[in-house]
């Protein structure tokens, strides 16, 4: 049976196009308009909100509750002090990535880590002889992203209390009559909250929201206009630009943390005396130099672009819609040095842009390759350049 | 070493062709001076705040044509540049119903056919026709065309391609092309559409800016025109620019800094320096001088060959020509600040404001408003093209404010009784009480009106007789011919003295083809006489 999160009552009130996706077992609005790029610009000009509740949230607490996340996780949570969050990934023994996601530190010895997928089975095995409490939290909390330059002018006048919290900071709020935590995350690379409430007082919070958002011009974002978001943001979506390594049948389909551009959540190892999970295998990795691949930005040559659609009789293709097929990447000798799954127009750029993987020796910033796409059941190559991750960037995400 | 009032090139005028062009010649390494006459950048695309917290497109009010090769060659994305969406057109009936279309194909046929199934259906094959002319006749648009005064064997053969390459289309589509460019827009519609408000809705394209009526031939042209908007890879789409078209013009006069162009203001240019035919520089009206090899004109074709310098340097056909182009400007704004949103009897929600209103509701009712402007009269029914710009940008108006800019038509320059100073009122009552018949209560809304008349357009802007496009949009002012016939390259007579306004191929919106065509034109004249 698909669930609901507890903001269905007005999510399916604002839905009007009647497209749901599940997420993780949740249904979770595609677009509520006609129009999700009215969406997509309400967070990059006012604020989107996302109900972003089927995620999975573990509440992690105890007297031992660093030292277990310290061993899981692979970036040093004992730098997260209470008051903050931290973007994180964990690994297995051979150092592929498990799985990312946020965690907050609620307190000295609780934490809340944001999961896309169930850990509930793996993460208590992990805690075997600790005093740690592990419970999966997931349907009594609802969360919703209240994303975009606005986000915090609206919020402040609801909850005060968040106005000062910095980039990546964490405050219990008060939200009308409703105790909520708030937290300076997303997933759209703008200026951005998530509000994190008792799925209780959920639909309370919604309409408190609201009331004060709306004459700013704030609407609900579905999952398009969040998608598009994340592919500008440089941030990378489980299943499209990296599996699962648990679930993965060969190394192919695996990755390392400092294959997924993630190289900066361990550059202080030699100063780090933690025993973690993966932490042999990274430190094999970097010094063998090893990495198979580097995370990097595609954006196509606009000029190059249109000449195939034009050579062809047709109106240069400028779809914004996230495609996660995956387009292939060549050198210039038409050798292939890696894809993009996530790749599409970008409405802020106004360029075509992709999250990709390639080979190392062709990650350098400035590196001109192809990208293949396919205009009427033919293949065309398109000259593209790598680029550095995010592509947008602006100074308000962490002003 | 250059003195301060040396440069390399001077730009008169920074409406957004002056900018741009500025912008690409200090792109191109070029010691660029762009004057403004005003305070403030932009010509006719700003934004003020002409009453507290509420910010007014005053006149430019849509981001239309943009041409996107601008966007990447400028990098304007790098300065702010965004190009919000307008999700929907709302457009009501004489009868209180509506047309209420938004982005979605198959949603917008079912609200065609609950006025004619006939005209859903239509709809499609009007659109697929549109795209196919535009596609057709984009390559012409976007290149310099050829001098057709010229013997020069490759100014020739360059004709003659466009005859090979109109020959090579489609035998339909030229044959659409053909009737776009000469016929009226009614002729058209009136194949396709059996509905009153399709023909209006869609007609209305064809009159803007325009002293044309849906039922003149010549309003096919002005319809296929304002198809060429072109956002994110389909025709006709037309944009808001965060912070009205003042936040566009901002982004431009960002990237021309960036690339060391500089922007003076409060520079009001006196006359173009000649010197045994050639530009030498220019003087504003305080006296100051500034020299340059290069000097390009921004402003219209009649102040740029009739006022900046003096005719008598020019060859007479030329003046002549000038002095037969067309301005006669028919467009108004009232622009509005709301103490909310205006409602519509029926209708919930804010999702019909969020996109163009157009009053417009059948062919009769343009043709009727033309009538009026036909005999000097501004229209006692008139054009409205609406839009609450902040409903899609809260940076607009203050939180649950409105700002609301109407585009208005038709109001003839030239009145025959009485002149614009006495009769700027009666036009802002006029409109205003149209809106209040759609929207009823609108009057107790209004906590501040603007009225900008063709004569304000004129004088503030200097648009001669207040025409948006810097001349109208007829054949004999297009193409080869604009704005003059073996002038229609971005060179004057003058030698160094060169064009870039709306008067220029292609012409108006804010295209900004004119200031990148006539920036090559510069550069490769450099080139040559390097050579």
């Amino acid at each position: 049976m698909i669930q609901t999160t507890p903001f269905h009552p007005r999510t399916s009130e604002a839905n009007q196009t009647g497209l749901w996706s599940h997420w993780a077992g949740y249904l979770s609005a595609e677009k509520y308009r006609m129009s999700d790029k009215f969406e997509y610009w309400a967070i990059r000009n006012s604020a989107g909100v996302i109900d972003t509740s089927p995620l999975y949230k573990y509440r992690i607490r105890g007297r031992d509750a660093e030292r277990y996340l310290s061993g899981l996780l692979t970036r040093d949570i004992r730098k997260c002090r209470p008051g903050q969050a931290q973007y994180t990934v964990w690994c297995d023994d051979d150092g592929w990535v498990l799985e990312d996601g946020v965690i907050l530190r609620l307190a000295d010895d609780e934490f809340l880590l944001t999961t896309a997928r169930a850990n509930m089975a793996y993460f208590t095995g992990m805690a075997e002889g600790l005093s740690v409490e592990i419970e999966d939290a997931s349907p009594q909390i609802g969360a919703l992203a209240v994303q975009g330059p606005y986000a915090r002018q609206i919020l402040s006048q609801i909850a005060p209390e968040m106005a000062d919290l910095a980039y990546f900071g964490v405050t219990p709020a008060k939200f009308g009559d409703a105790s909520v935590t708030i937290s300076r995350t997303g997933y759209t690379g703008d200026l951005g909250y998530e509000i994190w409430v008792d799925a209780d007082d959920a639909v309370g919070v919604w309409d408190r929201l609201f009331d004060v958002a709306e004459p700013y011009g704030v609407i609900p974002a579905g999952q398009i206009a969040l998608l598009v978001t994340r592919v500008e943001a440089g941030l990378i979506l489980i299943d499209v630009d990296f599996k699962q390594a648990r679930y993965a049948w060969n190394d192919d389909q695996r990755a390392t943390p400092i294959e997924l551009g993630m190289g900066w959540m361990i550059r202080d190892l030699a100063e780090d005396d933690r025993p973690f999970i993966g932490r042999k295998a990274i430190e094999k990795e970097i010094a063998g130099k090893t990495s198979r691949w580097r995370t990097v930005g595609v954006i196509a040559d606009w000029q190059d672009w249109n000449r195939v659609y034009m050579d062809r009789g047709l109106v240069p293709e400028k779809d914004h819609s996230p495609n996660q097929g995956q387009f292939m990447l060549y050198d210039r000798d038409d050798c292939q040095i890696g894809w993009t799954p996530s790749f599409l127009y970008s409405p802020i750029m106004q360029r075509h842009i992709g999250i990709a993987r390639v080979e190392p020796e062709h990650g350098r910033v400035g590196t001109k390759i192809q990208l293949e796409i396919t205009i009427d059941h033919r293949y065309d190559m398109v000259a593209a350049e790598v680029t550095r991750l995010p592509f947008y960037n602006p100074p308000h995400k962490t002003a | 070493m250059p003195t301060k009032n040396e440069y390399d090139a001077i730009v008169i005028g920074g409406g957004h062709n002056g900018l741009i062009n500025g912008a690409y010649l200090a792109r191109a390494g070029l010691r660029t001076l762009i004057l403004e006459r005003r305070h403030l950048v932009g010509g006719a695309a700003i934004t003020e705040e002409l009453y507290p917290g509420f910010q007014f497109t005053t006149f430019s009010y849509a981001l239309s044509l943009l041409r996107t090769e601008i966007i990447h060659e400028l990098e304007l994305p790098k300065h702010g540049f965004m190009p919000l969406q307008m999700p929907s057109t709302f457009a009501p009936t004489d009868d209180g119903d509506y047309l209420f279309l938004g982005k979605d194909k198959n949603e917008n046929l079912h609200e065609i056919a609950r006025h004619s199934p006939h005209d859903a259906d239509a709809y499609l094959a009007y659109g697929h026709m549109m795209s196919q002319v535009v596609h057709a006749i984009k390559p012409l648009m976007d290149s310099i065309p050829p001098d057709i005064t010229s013997k020069d064997p490759e100014e020739r053969a360059r004709m003659a391609a466009i005859g090979s390459y109109l020959a090579d289309l489609p035998p339909k589509v030229l044959h659409d092309m053909v009737r776009l460019l000469t016929g009226s827009s009614a002729d058209i519609l009136e194949h396709y559409f059996e509905t009153d408000i399709m023909q209006g809705w869609l007609a209305s394209s064809g009159i803007i800016g325009s002293k044309v009526g849906p039922r003149s031939q010549g309003s096919g042209l002005v319809l296929l025109y304002h198809s060429f908007g072109e956002y994110d890879g389909s025709y006709g789409t037309w944009a808001f620019h965060k912070g009205g078209n003042g936040g566009f013009t901002q982004v431009l006069a960002r990237a021309a800094e960036a690339y060391g162009a500089e922007i003076r203001l409060e520079s009001p240019v006196e006359a173009v320096i000649t010197k045994n035919g050639k530009a030498t520089g220019v003087a504003l009206e305080d006296g100051t001088e500034f020299s340059a090899n290069v000097v390009v004109s921004a402003l219209d074709p009649r102040r740029t060959f009739m006022q900046l310098v003096d005719p008598r340097e020019l060859p007479a056909d030329l003046v002549e020509d000038i002095r037969r182009y067309k301005f006669q400007g028919v467009s108004s704004k009232v622009n509005f600040a709301l103490d909310a949103n205006p409602s519509f009897p029926g209708l919930e929600g804010a999702d019909h404001l969020r996109g163009f209103l157009n009053v417009g509701p059948s062919l009769d009712y343009l043709e009727q408003a033309f009538d009026d402007a036909k005999y000097g009269r501004f229209s006692s029914r008139p054009y409205i093209d609406g839009c609450i710009q902040s409903s899609i940008d809260p940076d607009m108006a203050p939180p649950g404010k409105a700002v609301m800019s109407c585009f208005v038509q038709y109001t003839p320059y030239e009145l025959r009784e009485g002149d614009w100073d006495t009769a700027r009122d009666a036009l802002g009552d006029t409109v205003q009480a149209r809106l209040n018949e759609i929207f009823p209560g609108f009057n107790d809304l209004v906590l501040h009106r603007e009225v900008v008349t063709p004569l304000d357009i004129e004088r503030t802007v200097g648009l001669s007789e207040g025409n948006i496009f810097a001349g109208e949009f007829l054949a004999p002012q297009m193409f080869f011919f604009r704005p003059a016939p073996g002038w229609n390259q971005y060179r004057t007579p003058i030698e160094g003295y060169y064009q870039c306004g709306s008067g220029t191929h292609p012409g108006g919106c804010v295209m900004g083809s004119p200031g990148r065509f006539a920036s090559w034109q510069i550069l490769g004249d450099l080139e040559k006489a390097k050579a």
